[in-house]
């Protein structure tokens, strides 16, 4: 696939940044608002709430994790403008501020002396206003590296780590080419290959951050496990598939790298690129939590390489999915953007699936709906750092 | 047909890529990064996305995939014979 002069259709937003989706967020600050955003989701239709069971008593760097996802979602360029809802007024405000600083649309709604009636007339009121200014904006064609692309690969198995992986490996190396702004991340999955990330680092200064986020999250594994982790990673899930250790399940999770690039810069959980090329995301290796990290550091496009047949999607941020298992593409083909099968059967070629992959890419961004989003799949997941107070 | 897959030439093990393996089946496998072919028969039945061996390893030996080390045999394992969470197991946490 020649990408010299490839081009998708976007949304262009007041600060530069090109989304693929034209959401009017309903977004909750802690799990008391839940219920007003989805009274407005419902009463305004086209919007979209995104309930979430936290935001009470957090303190410290796990607040300002909180505080810094939701932030980040409501910045992401897929979403057009933003109505804020919180328990607390000030809080509502806090987010609702640092949302608008990307120039976009956003209110902000406190419930403490309105109940959640006049709340969610009033929040009702601007997020209609705000779904139809929506409906105007309309799509421009944008040169390819104004997208955003992440990966995370989940309910892995070997075929993962021949077919679907070593696929968006190859989608990455020729994106990294063309100045795309890409990422990975799952800091555990990377356990016994870790060293071959590493070794992926541009300077050594990006290698350090690498290695001192890697040691960090094996000194929190050190600190809480009761066992080897025999029943938590691998999964139930990667073992019924056929992957036996945390070691070959991350050498095959790091072949959606693939050969060429290069990790450009590391970013801790609440962290946002500063400009094109690969960054590893210091994260969970659960799908929607580091998913969901994806998306609040403004990637606007997701690969998702499944072995078993993991199901996730996000509210905000197209997650493809793609598989080079052939009986999960088979029992589960409604769950498959991209079926890579043919790659094991030597059907196909790396270069082929790569293309496959960045076909739907390019679809995907000009509006076509993944098969997540058509299965109602929206899994938001805030990363907590510990117990709240 | 291809019934399992190599990465590397080194590797101890290969990975089953067809349904229905069953000890006795004969089988051809394909070493991706050297494009070439072995062929070996199955010791056990082996599922889709499981590992057979194929080069015979000790009780304690490393285990090779990806040119990689994945972990440490706990019994020793023919070739051919089904390689998972009975035999291998992690040398991490």
């Amino acid at each position: 696939m020649d990408l010299g002069k490839a081009s998708f259709w976007g949304y262009k937003r007041e600060n530069g940044r090109v989304g693929v989706r034209n959401h009017v967020l309903i977004l909750p600050v802690d799990d008391l608002s839940n219920a007003a955003a989805e009274a407005v989701a419902n009463n305004i239709k086209g919007t979209l709430a995104i309930p979430h069971p936290y935001g009470r008593l957090q303190f410290g760097a796990d607040l300002e994790l909180h505080f810094r996802t939701l932030i980040g979602t409501g910045q992401n360029p897929n979403v057009s403008a933003v109505v804020v809802i919180c328990i607390e007024d000030q809080w509502a405000k806090k987010v609702a501020d640092a949302i608008a600083t990307t120039g976009k649309p956003v209110a902000y709604f406190g419930i403490e002396q309105h109940g959640d009636h006049d709340t969610i007339m009033r929040a009702s009121k601007k997020a209609k206003e705000f779904v139809q200014w929506a409906s105007e904006l309309r799509r421009e064609e944008r040169p390819l590296r104004d997208l955003w692309v992440s990966t995370k690969c989940g309910e892995s198995d070997t075929t993962s780590g021949c077919g679907a992986n070593p696929t968006v490996g190859n989608a990455f190396d020729k994106l990294y080419d063309h100045g795309v702004t890409m990422c990975f991340g799952e800091t555990t999955e990377l356990t016994g290959g870790e060293h071959l990330v590493a070794a992926r680092c541009r300077t050594d200064e990006v290698r350090k951050k690498f290695q001192f986020m890697f040691d960090r999250y094996q000194a929190v594994v050190e600190a809480h496990k009761t066992s080897d982790l025999r029943d938590s990673q691998p999964t139930k899930g990667n073992i019924a598939g056929g992957l036996t250790t945390i070691e070959e399940k991350a050498l095959g999770n790091i072949q959606k790298i693939g050969r060429k690039c290069v990790i450009d810069g590391v970013l801790d959980k609440h962290e946002v690129p500063t400009g094109p090329g690969l960054w590893f995301i210091d994260s969970s290796s659960a799908a929607a939590e580091m998913v969901t990290l994806c998306a609040a550091a403004g990637y606007t496009v997701h690969f998702f390489p499944t072995g078993q047949g993991n199901v996730i999607g996000n509210p905000i941020l197209p997650v493809i999915k793609l598989c080079a298992n052939p009986r999960t593409v088979r029992t589960m083909s409604e769950h498959i953007d991209v079926d890579v099968s043919g790659l094991l059967r030597k059907e196909m070629s790396p270069d082929q699936a790569g293309d496959a992959l960045l076909e739907c890419m390019f679809r995907t961004a000009n509006g076509r709906l993944t098969a997540a989003v058509a299965l109602g799949h929206r899994e938001f997941v805030l990363t907590r750092l510990y117990e709240s107070a | 047909m291809i019934h399992f897959v190599v990465h590397d030439e080194h590797d101890s093990v290969g990975v089953v890529v067809v349904e229905g393996v069953k000890a006795g089946d004969r089988l051809n496998g394909w070493i991706m990064d050297q494009d070439k072919e072995i062929h070996i028969k199955a010791m056990s039945d082996i599922p889709i996305g499981h590992k057979l061996a194929i080069k015979p390893l000790e009780n304690g030996a490393t285990v090779i995939k990806y040119g990689v080390d994945i972990g440490k045999t706990i019994a020793p394992i023919k070739v051919g014979e089904h390689t998972h969470v009975q035999n291998l197991r992690t040398k991490r946490w």
